[in-house]
C-alpha cells in the first residue's frame, strides 16, 4: 500500500476505534462519545478525497481567482456532518438522561427489558 | 467470547475497508470535475469568495434546508424527552433537592475569577459570533459556526452570573420563537423565488460587491437565518438540559 493511501487508512482506524468502543461499552454516555468518534472518521475520509496536491483552501478572499484550490463540495458535506453529529449527540444524551431517570443506571446490561 | 466475535468482525471490516481504498484515487489527486468547476466560477458568479459557503447556501441550498431541519427536529426531540411530566412535577421539589447532590453539600459560590472572565467573554463572543455569521460568504465561517459561537454567550452568563440573569437574557419563549421564525425564514426565502417565477431557493436578492459584508445575495441572508436558528437552538438545548438545576437555583435565589 502506497503512502498515498495513509489518510484513508487513518479514517478506517478511527472508524474501527469508535466501533470497538461502542460495541464494548458498559456506560451509555461512553457509548454516545464512541459513536461521536466513529462519525469523525467520515471527516477524515471526506477531506482526504477532496485533497489536491498543492491546492489551497477554496476561499478566494484577496487572492487571484484562478488559484489551485481543493474540492469545496466535500468540505461543505463535512460541515453538514459536524452539525448533524452535534445535534444527534445531544439527542442521544437526552435519551441517556431519560434511561437513567427510569432505571437508575446507565449500564446497558443492567437496564430492564423493554416491556410492550 | 463476545470480544472474540467482535475482533473477527472488525478484522473482516478492516480488510474490506482496505480493499475498497485501492479503488480510490491516491491522496492529493482529486479527479474532479465538480469541485474544480465550482472553484472556477463560484467566486465571480455569486460574488462569494468562500466557495464552501456558496456550495452550502446556493448550489446545495436545498440540502442545507434539510440539514437545518435535522437540527430543528433534534432540538425539539431533546426538549420533548427532557420535559417535565405532570406526575414528576408534584414531587420535583424533593426530587431535585436529593437527586444530583449529597445532602449538606451545597455547590460552592461562583468565584470572582469566573465572574470577571465571564463578563469579559460575553461581549467578545457576541461580537465574534455576529462577525462569523455576517462574513460567511467572504471568509470561512457562516451561520452554523457563528450561531454556535453566539450561543456560548448566554452560557458564560449562566456560569458567571445568577440563574435569574440567564432567564432574563434568554427567556424560553423568545428563544423558541426565534428558532422557529429563523427556520421558517429559510423556507420563505426559497418560496420567494418561486413567487417571483424562478426555482425554489434561486437567488432573489442583489449580489452586491465581492468581498464586502452583505454581498452574495441569498447566501448572506440565509446565513443570517441559519445563524439565528443555530444560536437559539443551542441555547434552547442547553436550557432543557439544565432545566432542573436552573429551577433549583431560581428557588434558592428567591429565598
Amino acid at each position: 500500500m502506497s503512502p498515498g493511501f495513509l489518510p484513508y487508512a487513518v479514517a478506517a482506524f478511527v472508524f474501527l476505534c469508535g466501533l470497538w468502543g461502542a460495541a464494548t461499552s458498559r456506560h451509555l454516555v461512553h457509548l454516545v462519545i464512541c459513536i461521536g468518534v466513529l462519525q469523525t472518521s467520515t471527516y477524515v475520509l471526506l477531506l482526504a478525497i477532496g485533497q489536491k496536491a498543492g491546492g489551497v483552501a477554496p476561499v478566494y478572499y484577496g487572492v487571484p481567482h484562478d488559484l489551485l484550490a481543493v474540492d469545496p463540495v466535500v468540505q461543505a458535506l463535512m460541515l453538514t456532518d459536524v452539525v448533524v453529529e452535534a445535534t444527534v449527540v445531544a439527542l442521544l444524551l437526552a435519551l441517556a438522561v431519560q434511561a437513567h431517570k427510569h432505571a437508575g443506571t446507565l449500564d446497558p446490561d443492567a437496564l430492564p427489558r423493554l416491556k410492550g | 467470547m463476545r470480544t472474540a466475535l467482535l475482533a473477527i468482525g472488525c478484522a473482516g471490516l478492516l480488510a474490506l475497508f482496505l480493499w475498497g481504498m485501492t479503488g480510490l484515487p491516491p491522496f492529493g489527486s482529486y479527479p474532479g470535475p465538480y469541485g474544480d468547476l465550482l472553484n472556477s466560477f463560484a467566486a465571480s458568479e455569486r460574488k462569494a469568495t468562500d466557495v464552501v459557503s456558496a456550495v452550502n447556501f446556493d448550489y446545495r441550498a436545498f440540502d442545507t434546508l434539510g440539514e437545518e431541519f435535522i437540527l430543528f427536529v433534534s432540538v425539539a426531540g431533546a426538549a420533548l424527552l427532557l420535559r417535565k411530566i405532570d406526575e414528576e412535577k408534584k414531587d420535583s421539589k424533593e426530587d431535585s433537592e436529593s437527586e444530583d447532590r449529597e445532602p449538606g453539600r451545597a455547590p460552592p459560590p461562583t468565584s470572582d475569577a469566573t465572574r470577571a472572565f465571564g463578563v469579559a467573554l460575553v461581549g467578545l463572543t457576541v461580537v465574534f459570533g455576529l462577525y462569523m455569521i455576517s462574513h460567511g460568504q467572504t471568509t470561512p465561517g457562516g451561520g452554523f459556526q457563528g450561531g454556535v459561537i453566539l450561543a456560548t454567550a448566554p452560557l458564560s452568563v449562566y456560569l458567571s452570573a445568577d440563574a435569574r440573569t440567564f432567564q432574563r437574557i434568554a427567556p424560553r419563549g423568545l428563544v423558541e420563537g426565534a428558532e422557529s421564525l429563523a427556520a421558517a425564514a429559510y423556507v420563505l426565502f426559497g418560496l420567494a423565488a418561486v413567487v417571483l417565477g424562478g426555482e425554489f431557493l434561486r437567488n432573489v436578492t442583489p449580489l452586491g460587491e465581492e468581498e464586502k459584508m452583505g454581498s452574495s445575495g441569498n447566501i448572506f441572508w440565509l446565513n443570517l437565518a441559519v445563524g439565528i436558528e443555530v444560536a437559539s437552538g443551542f441555547v434552547l438545548l442547553r436550557s432543557v438540559f439544565i432545566e432542573e438545576t436552573l429551577q433549583r437555583r431560581l428557588r434558592e435565589e428567591s429565598k
